[in-house]
């Protein structure tokens, strides 16, 4: 062993493998199945944050009441190589039955619902009416002074609604996070 | 009994409702369980009152939860069954942590049962209360909560059946104590659901063909085997010693692996990775076709990854789909059980040279140079008339064992490697050793689950003097139970893989790495009730370690070696398989990049 003064270029000096995460990161949507029991959810969000991911956004109820199937929708961030892994290891965790990652389907629908609460008066009021028609957002509750808005739709959709709102009186938002599902008559 | 009395009794079992406890051992009996390594405590006090009107499972008093664990491994590890432990809630749970990772990293079957508090009492910080299943949830394979008696039975053989199918691991079952005196009706094997998420794809044909095709045009082939042999059962064993036959490929394995394929062949290069040999790792780096079977890159073996064999085609034989394609890209990747695989790529081999023999001069040059690697013989080691090395020794305890029916089981540090270096298996399931957590401590509570499974072997714990500290109570359990084990030491005073460590990256700056004020391993052997023996020269080791495997009960074996042997060859920080050091080296030759990362 010779170098005592490596450059900053040269490999690490440990055994660990160390080599730098290859390409770059990108989103992930995945969408998994899972058979309904207590503490599923911890099983598959600690697998993920374990490795230091966080977690975009999450959705999760029961969908298939009597296989007693639930679908958890994840939307990540990492490298290629790092989603595939993730892949494998939540399929191998027991309660998972399956896999699907929908951001590598060309065309998956992506929608979220957001209700957003907008307080002000006058033409303030009246502009956020008038963009919620655009974004075909309803109304669901309304006083002299606000607004509850549903608006559903992709997130960029809603990331683009919740902007033009923030100038308006925007004072709260709660959002579903992203559901998906495939075209077509295939299944997943 | 009558005939006619047993069968109405066989009837009616079923439909007796019974309290929680005995469906639990009902449920171990049925799976097969002769042996519980456990520690009592109050929440599983039902389940040991069970056990006491129990004739058919053996129970084997631990002395703390860790050493359970390690028996439960150390069983199944020698017979290929799953091991059981039994232990309470809170702290029973927590000790147990350790030996749950272990045998999760090193893929063995275990089945933990945890006592919990009574139901009502879950999530009030009651006495003795944690919440195990939360704390095991990444250290287990899968575990359970157990809801309700009803559901006791049907879950244990789930809990079987995930911890040895696919690849193995450990498996809790928390069962909260008034479920454990609930009544309820017995759920048999057969009618227990299992789960259907651990499945294996069938074999793909296609990959099998594209990997026998560059079997038989490689000019530098190589088989990397792991411990996925050894899980795979005896015959997968067999199979891959027919496969290395058929195709005259040379053999490595992980120190996980070691046993799958005779030391003893002419095939064999030795261990690979950090420690391994020189032949082995130059064959790992320099070949063009590696067929990993049963192994998983780990980064023990692989040394710097951007360096790791660059020339070769890669093909991946594991039944875990998650470890194709983890730390290495591989250009076959083939998921299945190592023994079926192999079975597959024998048989299309056979058929290929039904049309047209191989020819072996292809590999001739290649045969040539792994025997110019080992001429290097890089397990040499500079002998000593007047101390003891380590080596030596190993090596005398394995000429003077050769023949009897051995198991071994190791700690971790120095001694371990050395144990791996210089004592050879021929057979599968007789070396038991913490791979993949690094576990110190292991070795001898494993060695007392591999005494319990076969009592009349020689069942020796190669440790070192600062491991068999952290398990040493578990002599203790020893000479109750009558398991004869042997611990053989090797003492050179010092935490000596740490301290070679500092040696090489600290500038010898032996930072708390020595251990004063050892304890008298032969008084404090007889103190147990076992039998100490101690040897300081190499004249008298033979007769000693002869003493010791004619004494029939537990023997501490304080064998003093000389203090600081470095293990060798080694795969320095940051190099590749090419790179093997031989020679002392001292000083601060890492960079404080590497320190970080060691």
């Amino acid at each position: 062993m010779t170098s005592a003064n490596p450059t900053p270029q040269a490999p690490s000096q440990s055994v660990y493998p160390v080599t730098p995460e290859q390409g770059e990161a990108k989103e992930a949507v995945l969408a998994v199945i899972v058979d309904n029991e207590p503490g599923v959810l911890s099983r598959v969000v600690g697998l993920i944050s374990a490795r230091g991911y966080n977690i975009e956004s999450l959705t999760v109820a029961e969908t298939d009441v009597e296989k007693h199937t639930s679908r958890i929708t994840i939307v990540t961030q990492g490298t290629l190589a790092k989603i595939e892994q993730i892949k494998a290891q939540l399929g191998r965790l027991v309660p998972v039955r399956r896999v699907i990652d929908v951001s590598a389907e060309k065309d998956a629908l992506e929608r979220e619902l957001a209700l957003i609460k907008v307080v002000s008066i006058g033409e303030q009021r009246l502009e956020a009416m008038r963009v919620a028609d655009i974004f075909r957002a309803r109304a669901l509750d309304t006083t002299h002074t606000s607004f509850v808005f549903e608006v559903t739709g992709t997130r960029e959709k809603i990331n683009a609604f919740i902007d033009l709102m923030r100038p308006l009186g925007l004072s709260e938002v709660s959002r579903t996070g992203v559901l998906s599902i495939r075209r077509g008559v295939m299944g997943d | 009994m009558s005939s006619l009395a047993a069968t109405q009794k066989a009837k009616t079992v079923s439909a007796i409702s019974k309290p929680g406890a005995e469906l639990l051992l009902d449920a171990l009996e049925e799976q097969g369980v002769e042996v519980i390594f456990g520690y009592p405590g109050g929440a599983v006090l039902p389940i040991y009152d069970a056990l006491h009107a129990c004739d058919k499972i053996r129970h084997v008093l631990v002395r703390h939860e860790q050493g359970a664990l390690h028996a439960a491994e150390g069983y199944a590890r020698s017979t290929g069954k799953v091991g059981v432990a039994l232990v309470t809630s809170g702290p029973g749970a927590t000790n147990a942590v350790t030996g749950l990772a272990d045998a999760l990293l090193d893929s063995i079957p275990v089945v933990c049962i945890t006592g919990q508090v009574a139901r009502p009492l879950i999530g009030t910080d009651a006495f003795q209360e944690c919440d195990t299943i939360g704390i095991t949830r990444s250290c287990t394979k899968h575990n359970y909560l157990v809801q309700s008696a009803q559901t006791l039975s049907g879950v244990v053989h789930e809990a079987f059946h995930v911890a040895r199918r696919g690849r193995p691991g450990p498996v809790l079952i928390d069962i909260p104590k008034d479920i454990q005196f609930e009544k309820a009706l017995y759920t048999a094997k057969d009618a227990a659901q299992n789960r259907n998420c651990i499945v294996l794809p069938e074999l793909d044909r296609n990959k099998i063909d594209q990997t026998v095709d560059l079997m038989r045009h490689a000019r530098r082939p190589v088989f990397y085997t792991g411990g996925g042999i050894i899980n795979a059962g005896p015959e997968a064993s067999t199979t891959l010693r027919k496969l290395a036959a058929a195709t005259g490929f040379p053999v490595t394995s992980t120190l996980m692996g070691l046993g799958a394929f005779p030391a003893s062949n002419p095939q064999w290069l030795g261990m690979l990775g950090m420690h391994g040999s020189f032949e082995a790792n130059n064959a790992m780096h320099d070949c063009d076709l590696m067929i990993c079977i049963g192994a998983r890159f780990d980064d023990r073996v692989t040394g710097r990854l951007d360096a790791f064999s660059p020339t070769s085609r890669k093909v991946h034989i594991d039944i875990d789909p998650s470890s194709i394609n983890k730390n290495v890209h591989v250009d076959i990747g083939i998921v299945g059980d190592a023994g079926e695989v192999m079975e597959a790529l024998l048989d299309e081999w056979n058929a290929r040279e039904a049309q047209e023999k191989y020819d072996d001069k292809r590999t001739q040059s290649w045969r040539t140079q792994i025997d110019g690697w080992r001429a290097r013989k890089s397990f040499h080691y500079t002998p000593s008339k007047d101390a003891i090395k380590p080596q030596y020794a190993v090596e005398r305890l394995y000429a003077l064992t050769r023949g009897k029916d051995v198991y071994v089981t190791t700690e971790v540090g120095q001694h371990q490697m050395w144990a791996a270096q210089h004592f050879h298996f021929d057979k599968p399931n007789r070396w038991m050793t913490s791979g993949g957590l690094g576990t110190m401590g292991y070795g001898l509570p494993a060695a007392l689950g591999v005494q319990a499974a076969h009592p009349n072997a020689l069942v020796i714990d190669i440790a070192g003097d600062a491991s068999v500290q952290m398990t040493m109570q578990e002599m203790s359990a020893a000479v109750q139970h009558d398991l004869p084990i042997k611990i053989f030491i090797l003492n050179n005073a010092y935490l000596g893989m740490v301290r070679q460590w500092q040696e090489l990256l600290h500038g010898g700056r032996y930072s708390h790495s020595y251990s004063d004020s050892l304890p008298d391993f032969v008084k404090l052997a007889e103190a147990y009730g076992g039998h100490g023996i101690r040897a300081e020269t190499p004249d008298e080791l033979d007769d000693k370690i002869r003493e010791m495997i004619e004494t029939p009960k537990p023997v501490l074996f304080d064998c003093v070696v000389t203090q600081e042997e470095n293990v060798f060859p080694m795969i320095p920080s940051g190099a590749a398989h090419n790179e093997m050091l031989f020679g002392e080296v001292k000083g601060d030759e890492v960079s404080d990049a590497g320190k970080v990362l060691v």
